[in-house]
């Protein structure tokens, strides 16, 4: 492994940064799909080279954007040659569909009223383990959908999104997004999503049926704090070699669950307020975890003005405040749920990126940071990869 | 001729300039611009009306001949200015965040 590229999705579009293994200087590309909000990008595990990309924007909905060469170009899937006509090409006209299976129905809305299920935007963006082609998407408002072409064309897997629980589903502050996809890389039938505001469901026969994991948690802001589904998760993750741990941010409270998300346990431990976004674990030490604590659900901004990434080699509980390179006083940004990742070099790389457009890196495990750009436009979501 | 004017966003989309020109049989309608439009530059479907219920987008607005149209029925028919191409049909984002 001697490179990274990190790719950055920001509320005015996309950059893509490399760097080799010390992670120190960087070349930054982009922005590419300028003015677009460019929700998540993921790279395919199999191709590294093949990178997908929601763009969207409140005005003129969804476009789909794929990358075969590593983000140098872009096309939206499906299109033909002489359509792609921009740097960046557009949708050929089925690539940003993304349409229900049968009558959608209704869930409840903020105010405890009913609205229909309306596709709004992909939130998440999760390519198979296996197959460059397999593709699956995470939407608002929350359903799963899945690709098997590339990105041209879109399938939803309608098990979730008809679960009998559904009707009583409603949307969090952000919109009622499916945000989190995860597959077990020993087994790949089983996946795990988190919505918000309904919580965590699995699937054990690759997305055909689900049913609700959200035992052990509670939301004091619902009716019955304990319920089967309602909780605001914002985000899940888990380490590869170990998919049956699971750590999870919720709205607040970090959790953790030994046995595939059947049973939830609080360890927010000594963080000084468990209320945060993101959450992810090192790369090559399962038990490590990191969190950003923000203020609370009112105020999203770190405590005291310092922005401080919280780490637990335990595996939650006992917590150290990570604060080297980062801004200690009059700190005012926010870090969302997908603007967290790790590269899987030795030692492992942290990045995240903020509101405030700051997209920070540490190559040592979260001990020091360094910025890699301090001006983006605010950032959506974070990933890397970890290139040979 | 229809002469529909688009916005930036959708210009860079369909990589056209302010402008387009389309053929569109009588009666003239919302609807049958916006099918014309659609069919001549499939890579804007989806972004004006939806998918399946062809409803305008919220942020979507329309206006020609100093006329908001963007709530009247697509099946009614466009001004006579509009249908013969003397005024534009204007697809606009709407003004709203920063």
């Amino acid at each position: 492994m001697s490179k990274v590229r990190v790719l950055i999705g920001t509320k005015k579009g996309a950059f893509v940064c490399t760097a080799d293994g010390k992670r120190e200087n960087w070349d930054i590309q982009g922005p590419f799909f300028g003015g677009w909000e460019i929700y998540h990008m993921k790279g395919s595990p199999v191709d590294p080279d093949r990178i997908y990309a929601s763009q969207s924007n409140a005005w003129f909905g969804q476009v789909m954007q794929r990358s075969d060469d590593g983000g140098r170009t872009w096309v939206t899937p499906g299109s033909t040659e002489e359509e792609r006509m921009t740097e960046w090409g557009f949708p050929g006209g089925e690539s940003n569909k993304f349409v229900y299976e049968g009558d959608p129905g209704t869930h409840k809305h903020f105010d405890g009223s009913t609205r229909p299920w309306e596709f709004k935007r992909v939130w998440h963006l999760e390519p198979s383990l296996s197959d460059p082609n397999v593709v699956y998407a995470g939407v608002e408002d929350a359903a799963i959908f899945r690709s098997t072409d590339a990105g041209k064309t879109w399938q939803e897997l309608p098990g979730l999104r008809t679960h009998g629980t559904a009707a009583d589903w409603q949307p969090g502050a952000g919109g009622m997004c499916l945000h989190t996809i995860l597959i077990d890389p020993k087994n790949h039938d089983r996946m795990f999503v988190a919505i918000s505001a309904c919580g965590c469901f699995r699937s054990d026969d690759g997305g055909k049926t689900w049913r609700p994991i959200n035992r052990g948690l509670r939301s004091d802001f619902m009716p019955d704090p304990d319920a089967e589904v309602g909780h605001c998760v914002h985000r899940i993750a888990f380490h590869p070699s170990n998919p049956d741990v699971l750590f999870m941010q919720k709205h607040w409270d970090v959790m953790r669950s030994d046995d595939g998300g059947e049973n939830w346990r609080e360890v927010s431990g000594n963080l000084p307020v468990d209320f945060g976004f993101p959450i992810d674990v090192h790369a090559h030490e399962p038990n490590t975890i990191y969190v950003v604590p923000i203020k609370s659900d009112s105020e999203h901004y770190p405590p005291e003005g310092k922005l401080r990434v919280y780490r637990s080699k335990t595996g939650g509980d006992d917590w150290e405040a990570l604060t080297n390179g980062l801004p200690q006083s009059d700190c005012y940004v926010n870090v969302l749920r997908e603007a967290m990742a790790v590269d899987q070099m030795d030692p492992c790389g942290i990045y995240f990126g903020t509101t405030g457009g700051q997209v920070y890196v540490s190559a040592d495990s979260g001990d020091t940071w360094k910025a890699i750009n301090e001006h983006f436009p605010s950032v959506l979501s974070v990933e890397v990869q970890t290139l040979p | 001729m229809i002469r529909v004017q688009l916005p930036y966003h959708l210009r860079n989309l369909a990589s056209v300039g302010r402008e387009v020109t389309l053929e569109v049989d009588p009666p003239v309608t919302q609807r049958s611009i916006l099918d014309a439009l659609e069919k001549a530059y499939p890579m804007l479907s989806g972004t004006i009306r939806d998918h399946v219920t062809k409803k305008r987008r919220p942020f979507v607005r329309f206006f020609a001949c100093k006329m908001d149209l963007s709530d009247e029925s697509p099946d009614a028919p466009v001004p006579d200015q509009v249908a013969t191409g003397v005024e534009l049909y204007v697809v606009i984002g709407a003004i709203a965040g920063g």
